[in-house]
């Protein structure tokens, strides 16, 4: 088979050392793009929304109501919602982007080779490790500011049995399965619908590709969706964890 | 053995029993999920969802086997 499918993105260029993806070029874009949209966004709103301003207030106002539903409290959501919100709408618009046709033909001569100019932002591991740790981080951040640390590290290093002591350190395993998990499901799902779409692509173009393109869409929706659902209940989890009377 | 044989053989295994596992869990999710609509037509807007959800996240051991393959086959 004659495809270009490779597991790493291809470097465009090089920033003093630091190699720059084609997949993470087109993030600076998408980003400078929902950063620029949001500002003007803000700067326009009405008392009266027009048809725009309604299809962000309705998509927020759900998400928020959403959120809101799941920590169960109004403040705290409020303070969550940025990072989840953000995540969720970060993927979601990536996701979206690849299923803009004739993207892959663009092809730019570079150093190594003529490589392909876009790329599936999330197909590039590294963009969702760091997506990843950001998450966890903050799951741990917040778990120690409602704990205290001696009280976090006791929930790891629990010294009053050795059973306990064995489920501590399977908790501490579970926290770093929780960075595999979470990063491999995102990118295993986009990364596969790329190869997917490729391979159907270049065996029979006409048809075939069109079943694999809409579950590549629904992924697109879904899997957002379940990455900042996880980060909220892992959150959410942090917090509640220091309160067993609120049952 | 050569390596590429060794590859298609590796990518071949490891996607092949990774599939069986998952496919099982999304049956009874979609099962019991659809089992909960037929008692409860109502609430077909929550539980249908929920049961997106619910399958997502039971598939995801299979994108690790699916990841896994990928990583034996082009790296």
């Amino acid at each position: 088979m004659n495809l270009d499918i490779s597991l790493a993105p291809e470097t465009l260029f090089h920033i003093t050392s630091i190699p720059v993806s084609n997949a993470f070029f087109w993030s600076w874009l998408v980003f400078i793009f929902l950063i620029v949209g949001s500002f003007f966004l803000r700067r326009s709103l009405k008392m009266r929304p027009g048809r725009f301003q309604n299809i962000i207030e309705m998509m927020i106002g759900g998400a928020f109501d959403f959120v809101e539903s799941m920590m169960g409290d109004k403040k705290r959501a409020l303070r969550v919602f940025p990072l989840v919100f953000t995540m969720f709408f970060f993927i979601f618009f990536c996701n979206l982007l690849t299923f803009i046709p004739g993207q892959s033909a663009v092809t730019i001569e570079t150093a190594g080779g003529v490589v392909p100019l876009f790329r599936a932002i999330i197909s590039d591991y590294s963009i969702v490790f760091v997506m990843t740790m950001v998450s966890v981080i903050v799951t741990q951040i917040v778990a120690i500011a409602s704990m205290g640390p001696l009280r976090y590290l006791g929930k790891f290093f629990n010294f009053t049995s050795p059973l306990n002591f064995f489920l501590g350190l399977m908790d501490l395993v579970g926290e770093l399965a929780k960075v595999m998990s979470l990063s491999f499901r995102l990118f295993g799902n986009i990364f596969a619908g790329e190869v997917l779409g490729a391979v159907m692509l270049f065996l029979f173009p006409f048809f075939l590709p069109l079943p694999f393109a809409f579950l590549g869409l629904l992924t697109a929706v879904v899997q957002p969706f379940v990455f900042s659902v996880l980060t909220l209940v892992f959150i959410s989890m942090a917090i509640q964890s220091e309160e067993p009377e609120m049952a | 053995m050569d390596m590429e044989a060794a590859k298609y053989i590796g990518a071949g295994i490891a996607m092949g029993l990774g599939a069986i596992g998952p496919a099982i869990g999304e049956g009874i999710a979609a099962s019991k999920a659809l089992e909960a609509i037929g008692r409860n037509p109502e609430a077909n807007g929550k539980i249908a969802p929920l049961m997106f959800v619910a399958m997502a996240i039971t598939e995801s051991t299979g994108i690790y086997a699916l990841v896994v393959a990928l990583i034996i086959l082009f790296a």
